[in-house]
């Protein structure tokens, strides 16, 4: 694999998710809507209910659309990495992954290669939600969104992993929507992305607090709030950084065709 | 290798491939030469799909080995995949972009320097009668110009072996003939091998040989008169009858 190769071929499939990403408008609004739902009616709702104190990063008391903002740059990243994983599935069904998976390139450049082009979209994603809450005047440093990228980038690419990874098992588009009970809302919910995770410790419910400190979504959300106001969390940046790693590695041993999981079931003759 | 076989353009060596307690393909030994029509022929569910998968590597086989142009597609399969040219039995082609775009998208894929990619984009489309659907979006084309652009797309990175997964399902009788007698062509004028997967027997009349696939194994090997000489039947297709045990519909 000549460098060229190699980054005409990671050109080409970013080049593709782009267009397509272009060409399906619906989804750009989509990514942008649901969190500026939460972040608009939602968090108005509950600005009373939830009084967050002052913790860190925090210099001061907050308000709670303040607070959510990193949790919904999460969910951005959440729901593109699945939506990821949703596109490799499609390519799956429709044959567009043999021709990838039949390229002379190795199969983890390859897809390394789907894990940025998806992951370049996530961010983009994010940013459109920024700038609505900047719209809608939320309190945010301005300088957070230089210093929230390489957060944003890292959180997304072990997203896109743990679609990857989804992707091997998902064997129809229709399992889908199971993806989305039994991943995005448990991943989101038993997070600090809503509630600092002392709240959960405070009501009484150890287990539920237990298992969002085990999330390593709660990792990735602190992470991108630390970033936010030019801070280090470097616990979570550990754990996100396995993440990625074991996330990624899992997903290329799926997809071997020797000893993966995807060569032992049979494809539908025809 | 030190085999008669040894100078194959693709070589199959005792393929084996298990799913669970099936054994979808049992077996299998195949070659083709350089300039070779070699046509594999079976009814469905004969394990031709099984043996592409092993062949264009997105599977490998339980036991045996495969090359091509003498390069192990197990232990080095870069290079090998960079000598096939696949065309899918399904369509592979990403309709929402141009024929060009499509062909760009499989050139960078193979790392082929966008001059030399404007070149043979150049040759092959009005080889192909695809001139004037140069930018047209692929959706818009029909059956059989679509197979085309998978053809003009699997010819892109000049392999030396086709590989055609049923290319004509789908298509009218017109539509088959010209893209039969184009792959012709090639083996002809460019020494292109050419394994031709098909349950259609006319397709394989025409092959310099081929192979009969009947539940997972080989079951006659060579050219089609022989096979009907030593079979003593009438036709291939009534070769292929007495072989697969299928009656002939009202004979």
């Amino acid at each position: 694999m000549s460098p060229a190769h190699a980054s005409g071929a990671l050109a080409a499939l970013v080049g593709r998710e782009i267009v397509r990403f272009w060409q399906q408008r619906g989804r750009l609004l989509s990514s942008v809507v649901r969190p500026a739902l939460w972040l608009l009616v939602f968090a108005a709702g509950f600005r009373s209910v939830f009084g967050v104190s002052v913790i860190e990063p925090y210099q001061t008391y907050v308000l709670y659309e303040v607070y959510i903002v990193p949790g919904l740059l999460g969910m951005v990243l959440l729901f593109n990495g699945m939506q990821s994983s949703l596109a490799m599935v499609y390519d799956r069904e429709m044959g567009m992954m043999r021709l990838l998976l039949t390229a002379p390139l190795p199969r983890w450049y390859l897809l390394l290669c789907k894990l940025t082009a998806g992951t370049l979209l996530s961010v983009l994603q994010a940013y459109a939600f920024l700038a609505v809450c900047f719209v809608f005047q939320v309190t945010l440093p301005w300088r957070g969104l230089c210093t929230v990228l390489p957060a944003l980038l890292l959180c997304g690419m072990t997203l896109g992993a743990l679609g990857l990874l989804l992707s091997v098992y998902i064997r129809q588009l229709e399992n889908f929507a199971s993806t989305m009970n039994f991943v995005i809302f448990p991943l989101f919910f038993l997070s600090s992305a809503l509630y600092p995770l002392w709240k959960l410790e405070e009501s009484g419910v150890p287990i539920v607090h237990r298992l969002a400190q085990l999330n390593p979504f709660t990792h990735m959300v602190e992470l991108i709030r630390f970033s936010y106001y030019g801070r280090l969390e470097y616990e979570a940046l550990l754990i996100v950084v396995a993440c990625l790693v074991v996330f990624f590695a899992a997903a290329v041993l799926g997809y071997d065709p020797q000893r993966g999981a995807i060569a032992r079931t049979p494809r539908p003759a025809r | 290798m030190n085999d008669v076989h040894s100078d194959a353009a693709l070589r199959v060596i005792d393929a084996v491939k298990h799913y669970g307690s099936n054994r979808a393909l049992d077996g299998v030994d195949l070659h083709v030469m350089p300039g070779e029509f070699v046509a594999l022929l079976g009814p469905n569910g004969a394990g031709k799909t099984t043996l592409f998968q092993l062949l264009s590597g997105l599977f490998s086989a339980s036991t045996g080995r495969i090359f091509v142009q003498g390069v192990d597609l197990r232990s080095d399969p870069l290079p090998a995949l960079a000598a096939l040219g696949i065309v899918f039995q399904q369509a592979t082609l990403d309709l929402d972009l141009s024929v060009v775009a499509n062909l760009r998208f499989h050139a960078r894929l193979h790392g082929i320097a966008a001059q030399r990619c404007e070149a043979r984009i150049a040759q092959l489309l009005p080889q192909l009668g695809l001139a004037d659907a140069r930018n047209a979006r692929c959706r818009t084309l029909s059956g059989g110009n679509r197979r085309r652009v998978e053809l003009a797309r699997a010819l892109l990175h000049e392999p030396s072996v086709l590989l055609m997964d049923e290319p004509t399902v789908g298509l009218d009788p017109e539509s088959r003939q010209a893209i039969l007698q184009h792959i012709h062509a090639l083996c002809r004028e460019r020494g292109l091998a050419v394994l031709w997967a098909t349950h259609l027997v006319d397709e394989a009349a025409g092959a310099d040989r081929v192979y009969i696939l009947h539940r997972g194994r080989v079951c006659r090997e060579g050219p089609p008169q022989r096979i009907v000489a030593d079979l003593r039947a009438d036709s291939l297709l009534d070769a292929f009858l007495q072989l697969t045990g299928e009656e002939r519909p009202a004979a």
